[in-house]
């Protein structure tokens, strides 16, 4: 062949007809499956929302099993019964509630001026009512985020906590049933004020008997996780307080 | 036979056993031991393997007459990354369950070095049509290990396979449970991958004494 292959002039312009030929594949494919990659991501948090009011197929003593995606959005429908967006004193009811991006309404909140939007879904299980919240925080190495539900006394019903990379076997944990159970009948409220609840070492509960205690067990090797943890709750459930409150 | 030369079924049949990239070569071995807890990952990151490998392999075999040597390392690595991509997003959009419990691994597909391997020693330096059969070759040589890995790890650590209990209920104690059988917890840690390769890598050489090496 005639092509110079080792002249710079021919390495440069190879270098940009391939980068260009791969990004136009790549963005091709992308803007192909968004739709569906979308709809994946509504239905997880869809689960997750029913996984923390108690609606799941745990079996075992130690598995985490989701509703199957296919029957989520009509037990959604089923479970949830008011989605409400909380804006200063403003409460209003939308069912589009769960798509709100806690992380982007969290930094805009940055800016004093601005009232958070905080989507709250209401719904009811074997005859109680239950408020599910979503919280979001930092763990060691990323973001942690997760629902907790709660009756109208801020008395924990259920919790789902998902995290992007904390350690295996360590952070990575608090998705697991053993310590998601642990926080099941703890109360943010101390006396009617709000209290939070923090994950704790050396609590002398490790069992987690004591309920009225504000703390929670520990992982062990995972400090930072939990400490990301209690704030995360610390910060983001306060922020429902008045909303609480004005149920009572 | 008859649709394979002599040469050609080599190129697929030798990678299976007696020049296997994980238990002769040592190669990719960081995903073996990570995502072999339950065999259905297991299939599922060997599937990706092979298809990035099979396609890569023909990629770069078909420009291996136009790649400028002076980058051909980044040209590569390209290659793998966009197919990688393309693993990623079809997994996420058709299996997303999946794609959550591998996360980061598909990812690191792009540093296997079984990949970069067989684009270097192979298919710069071969046909289209052979790189594939040896890339596919490589990539179920991999699978294969990681498959055997899965399957034990997940019957023997969670008394399952793809999820369903075949061996009963370890808490209902039925099936074997009942004769007080237990599930081995240390078989869904990774170090426990290390060790069923090795036992692999072990029967191996003890049926082909040929592969050992002269100390």
């Amino acid at each position: 062949m005639a092509i110079n292959t080792e002249k710079n002039s021919y390495t440069v312009v190879f270098a940009v007809v391939m980068v260009v030929i791969v990004g136009s594949i790549l963005a091709g494919l992308f803007m192909l499956f968004r739709p569906q990659i979308e709809a994946n991501e509504r239905f997880e948090k869809q689960q997750n929302i029913l996984y923390a009011m108690g609606v799941n197929q745990n079996q075992g003593a130690n598995d985490v099993v989701f509703i199957p995606t296919e029957s989520v959005e009509a037990e959604f429908q089923k479970y949830i019964t008011r989605q409400v967006v909380i804006q200063g004193d403003q409460v209003t009811e939308n069912d589009q509630a769960f798509l709100i991006d806690v992380k982007k309404e969290a930094t805009k909140a940055a800016d004093p001026a601005y009232d958070r939007r905080l989507p709250l879904f209401e719904g009811s299980i074997e005859g109680k009512d239950i408020f599910v919240v979503p919280v979001r925080g930092k763990g060691l190495w990323d973001a942690i985020w997760g629902f907790v539900a709660m009756d109208k006394d801020m008395v924990i019903h259920g919790v789902y906590f998902d995290h992007k990379g904390e350690t295996p076997g360590l952070g990575a944990e608090i998705k697991q049933r053993y310590f998601m159970d642990d926080f099941k009948g703890e109360g943010f409220l101390v006396d009617g004020n709000f209290a939070g609840i923090a994950v704790a070492k050396g609590n002398n509960d490790p069992k987690n008997l004591i309920k009225d205690d504000q703390e929670v067990d520990a992982l062990a090797g995972a400090t930072i996780t939990g400490d990301g943890l209690s704030a995360m709750l610390k910060k983001d459930i306060r922020l429902y307080v008045p909303y609480f409150k004005s149920l009572n | 036979m008859g649709l394979l030369s002599k040469k050609d079924s080599k190129l697929i049949f030798d990678p299976l056993a007696d020049n296997n990239p994980i238990t002769i070569q040592v190669l990719g071995i960081c995903s073996a031991l990570a995502i072999t807890a339950q065999l259905k990952p297991s299939i599922v990151m060997a599937l990706s393997v092979i298809f990035v490998l099979g396609m890569g392999n023909v990629v770069i075999s078909l420009m291996r007459n136009i790649i400028p040597s002076k980058i051909r390392i980044i040209v590569q690595l390209i290659v793998v990354a966009t197919l990688v991509i393309i693993v990623d997003l079809v997994l996420k959009a058709f299996a997303y369950e999946l794609s959550k419990e591998l996360s980061v691994f598909i990812g690191l597909i792009i540093t296997n070095c079984i990949i970069m391997g067989r684009f270097e020693a192979f298919a710069l330096g071969n046909g289209p049509w052979r790189s594939f059969l040896d890339g596919v070759g490589n990539a179920l040589g991999y699978g294969v290990i990681l498959i055997i890995v899965g399957f034990f790890r997940e019957l023997l650590g969670s008394g399952t396979l793809f999820g369903f209990k075949v061996l009963g209920d370890s808490v209902e104690k039925t099936g074997l449970y009942a004769f007080g059988y237990e599930n081995n917890g240390f078989m869904v840690l990774p170090p426990m991958a290390l060790i069923v390769v090795g036992i692999i890598i072990w029967v191996q050489r003890s049926r082909n004494k040929e592969l050992i090496e002269e100390v």
